[in-house]
């Protein structure tokens, strides 16, 4: 038993920012390391409406740090009457990663959200908090290589919803086919300042 | 007191539940995820009327370039600014945490922070973690006392010096300060070396890259230049990148969720709360 926490489960997830929206999307795949366990595992999770967090890496962790994050947003609003903002909601989730330095939840999250005036905003994090803030895309999980390069080249500045949803669709399957882990067909959010569109992706079933 | 039945928000310090967990994790052959570190070149040195600071902006995860773009000097004080190298998480989270400490002293006070001060809140704190908390500090700063730079060690060892380097450039950094450092530098001066120290460090250094940030304290102003230099422009992406047709992508289903403009009750003053 030698491998990367990372690899047990396998994920692959990824956020790009247009014109005045933003979308998120992951791979499907739930997998104990080279075997498939589910096709259709929910990776995107809902804060708000408006709010959303990808949690690539160990799927248990995942999952606790959901409930968790969760919990912290309801008593949030309970006290604030109102939804986090999410460059809070991004401090909030890196000092839940950091408290636990020493011994961490074994996830990466993605965070992707609309501001104050419907301003995008994207931000990913190490499994121990350490925020990085982008202004066009992020990646993460066992796909974040071919991701990278698959965005890289694939992003442009100030994309329309349509054109938005295209190339972060078009990023994720390039990356996951190069990946055994991740797959299984996509998920991806397309958030406007007047809707969201959730759309499950036909993807390669091998 | 009763212990809570749910878990309520912590009030400070580390959580240590999921050591004993991922311990076992390791001990079976399991390998731990890497950090995201600051590869790293951060210098500062003093000149005739205060502290230029400087760095790379370069943050990689194993070999992986994870930020072009990231800022590595930290906001204390008004007057005092700190480099920071190592992993990420810890630089980020040592600097806010004293920051607000000195922040919480100021109003106690009513003074301006002084550097010791910052120094020593520093030092205690990384000293109490053994190392374990991986920060490599340059901090610089204006005070009452004058300007003064120092080096910050995970291990909380501290040096005061007229030039310092660190990261895993501060070598090809330190070579510039080395060569051309003299006392009683100006300000255009000063903003020079440290450029240059950075950008050998960015050209030699394979830790650190793209751009050079710059921070400049006087007694009486601070000047953030942020990406003071971009020596690395992207040159090989086409204007218009790739395109692709609208429905390219096989949808398999698709929901759509209107939202709602939230709705704002404003309390009316007047008629309504009089009636009552």
């Amino acid at each position: 038993m030698s491998f990367r926490i990372f690899e047990y489960n396998g994920s692959a997830i990824v956020a790009m920012v247009g014109k005045n929206c933003f979308a998120i999307a992951s791979d499907r795949r739930l997998g104990v390391q080279l075997q498939t366990i589910g096709t259709d595992f929910q990776k995107i999770f809902k804060i708000h409406d408006k709010l959303y967090v990808g949690l690539a890496g160990l799927a248990t962790d995942a999952q606790t740090l959901h409930q968790r994050l969760v919990f912290r947003h309801k008593l949030y609003q309970l006290r604030e009457e109102r939804d986090m903002k999410p460059e809070t909601f991004a401090s909030l989730v890196s000092a839940i990663l950091y408290e636990k330095r020493f011994g961490p939840y074994f996830t990466q999250p993605v965070i992707a959200g609309l501001g104050e005036d419907d301003q995008p905003f994207i931000c990913t994090m190490d499994s121990i908090g350490a925020k990085e803030l982008a202004k066009d895309f992020v990646v993460a999980g066992t796909a974040s290589e071919s991701l990278y390069g698959a965005c890289e080249s694939m992003y442009k500045p100030d994309m329309e919803p349509e054109e938005l949803f295209e190339t972060i669709s078009q990023a994720l399957q390039a990356s996951v086919d190069r990946d055994c882990l991740s797959g299984w067909g996509g998920h991806v959010l397309l958030v406007t300042p007047t809707e969201v569109r959730e759309s499950t992706l036909k993807g390669r079933m091998d | 007191m009763a212990q809570s039945a749910i878990e309520v928000p912590p009030k400070g310090g580390f959580n240590f539940d999921l050591c004993v967990r991922n311990d076992m994790l390791t001990k079976k052959g399991v390998q731990l995820p890497s950090y995201r570190k600051t590869g790293t070149t951060i210098v500062g040195l003093v000149y005739k009327d205060g502290v230029v600071l400087g760095a790379d902006t370069r943050a990689t995860e194993g070999p992986i370039v994870c930020d072009k773009n990231c800022e590595k000097i930290h906001y204390m004080a008004p007057n005092i600014y700190c480099c920071g190298a190592g992993t990420a998480a810890d630089t980020e989270a040592v600097t806010d945490m004293v920051s607000s400490q000195l922040n919480l002293h100021r109003y106690a006070t009513g003074r301006q922070s002084r550097v010791v001060t910052a120094l020593t809140l520093l030092k205690t704190h990384l000293f109490s973690y053994q190392g374990h908390v991986s920060a490599a500090l340059v901090l610089g700063g204006v005070d009452v006392t004058g300007p003064h730079l120092h080096t910050i060690y995970p291990h909380g060892s501290t040096d005061s010096l007229p030039y310092a380097t660190m990261g895993s450039g501060s070598l090809a950094a330190m070579a510039m300060f080395e060569s051309q450092y003299r006392e009683g530098m100006t300000r255009e001066e000063g903003i020079h070396l440290v450029s240059e120290a950075i950008r050998s460090g960015i050209f030699n250094d394979l830790g650190s890259g793209s751009n050079v940030d710059v921070c400049v304290i006087t007694k009486d102003k601070t000047e953030y230049l942020r990406n003071h230099m971009l020596p690395n422009p992207r040159t090989y992406v086409s204007t218009r990148g790739f395109s692709f047709a609208k429905g390219q992508t096989e949808v398999l289903s698709t929901k759509i969720k209107q939202l709602r403009e939230r709705v704002v009750e404003v309390a009316v003053e007047g008629a309504d709360a009089m009636e009552e």
